[in-house]
């Protein structure tokens, strides 16, 4: 069952990166350097209807709180994020958008993924290192949402209900998505839509 | 043609709330470790051993960690998270032919890289194969991706999510500014 809803999930997250134009580097490129910035209001649009479905869900009872799964925060989370953003905004690809353009056919992805593999195998030989630093080591309480989302094993900074503030988060995202402008830097011709 | 962001974002929104509803949040960079250990175990078989027990563990820390998740995944390749990224891909070839594949000069270089640096393919496939090397290590590094961390992370109001968006835009944002100077 779990191979079954792996697949069907899966499939429909791929196709969907394909048809938001998210496996396109130059839509990624675009929004990263500011100049076109649809696919970053896809993106908080997405974030905020994920939200509020999940915790609207919750607090009616239709979503196991359990499902939840909450990340450690480290400072090797911000370190890891800049260096990410950095290959992100190079390449025109992340782990997940880079696979799918592979697999939509882009030559220059196969690149990525072979970079990745063995960026990912570096990582594996050099987390003794890492680890030894205590830059893995939790801050802020580690794995934490902002809120206490009820039910959950993960604890929250601020006693805040996590559900109503997870749905009230989601609305900011809903809204800076719609207020957000199409572009804030101009410059450069016009790239062909691809 | 891309979808509207309306229909794009609730539709994405919609998929990542599925994959939450009925089994866990999305994340996609733990499988690049996991196909690095199952190549590696195959050519050294001692990475990756079983006690007695029935428990995975491995002569690598990092595989080894989490009580040996890592290892039990690379051992056992049919499972969600590695099945998934392979649905992945299966989905965005099928989506992408559906809508007429994306062309045989954008198979090559991205019309991006066209504009601003002419007809350079190595040139394009070694800066992809850098930062992919790049993305991977700092997603190793973070826990998660733009998938784990950003996306399933601040849907999750998880203060990690928070975090790693802020590194990666801080450094994104310049660096696309700085390499791709043309192309709107």
């Amino acid at each position: 069952m779990q191979i079954v809803l792996a697949l069907v999930i899966g499939a429909a997250f791929g196709a969907t990166l394909d048809r938001i134009g998210a496996t396109n580097p130059n839509w990624i490129i675009r929004m990263l350097a500011l100049r076109n910035l649809h696919l970053m209001k896809t993106i908080l649009l997405a974030i905020g209807t994920g939200s509020i479905l999940m915790f609207g869900g919750q607090m009616l009872g239709l979503v196991d709180v359990m499902h939840m799964s909450v990340k450690s925060a480290y400072v090797g989370v911000f370190i890891g994020g800049l260096l990410l953003g950095g290959g992100w905004a190079a390449s025109g690809y992340c782990p997940g958008t880079g696979v799918c353009a592979a697999a939509s056919g882009r030559k220059d992805a196969l690149f990525f993924i072979a970079g990745g593999l063995l960026g990912a195998a570096a990582y594996m030989v050099t987390y003794d290192s890492w680890k030894a630093s205590g830059l893995l080591d939790g801050i802020a309480g580690g794995k934490v949402t902002l809120g206490t989302v009820p039910g959950s094993k993960f604890e929250g900074m601020m006693a805040l209900p996590g559900d109503i503030l997870g749905i009230v988060l989601g609305l900011v995202f809903v809204i800076v998505a719609f207020v957000l402008p199409d572009s804030l830097v101009g410059g450069g011709e016009e790239v062909a839509a691809a | 043609m891309v979808l509207n962001w309306k229909t794009g974002g609730v539709l994405l929104g919609f998929v990542f709330f599925l994959a939450v509803l009925l089994v866990k949040p999305i994340g996609v960079s733990t499988q690049f470790v996991i196909l690095d250990a199952i190549v590696a175990d195959a050519v050294n078989p001692e990475l990756i051993t079983q006690t007695d027990d029935g428990a995975y563990t491995s002569t690598n820390a990092y595989l080894a960690k989490s009580k040996g998740k890592y290892a039990k995944n690379a051992s056992n390749p049919l499972n969600y998270s590695f099945i998934f990224v392979i649905a992945m891909m299966i989905g965005a070839f099928a989506s992408a032919k559906a809508r007429g594949g994306i062309g045989k000069d954008e198979a090559k270089l991205p019309a991006i890289w066209y504009a601003n640096y002419g007809d350079t393919p190595v040139k394009r496939y070694a800066v992809a194969f850098i930062g992919g090397f790049v993305v991977l290590y700092g997603a190793r590094l973070a826990g998660g991706c733009t998938s784990g961390h950003m996306m399933s992370g601040m849907m999750q109001t998880s203060l990690s999510g928070y975090i790693f968006a802020a590194g990666a835009f801080l450094a994104a944002i310049p660096v696309a500014m700085m390499v791709y100077k043309k192309g709107a």
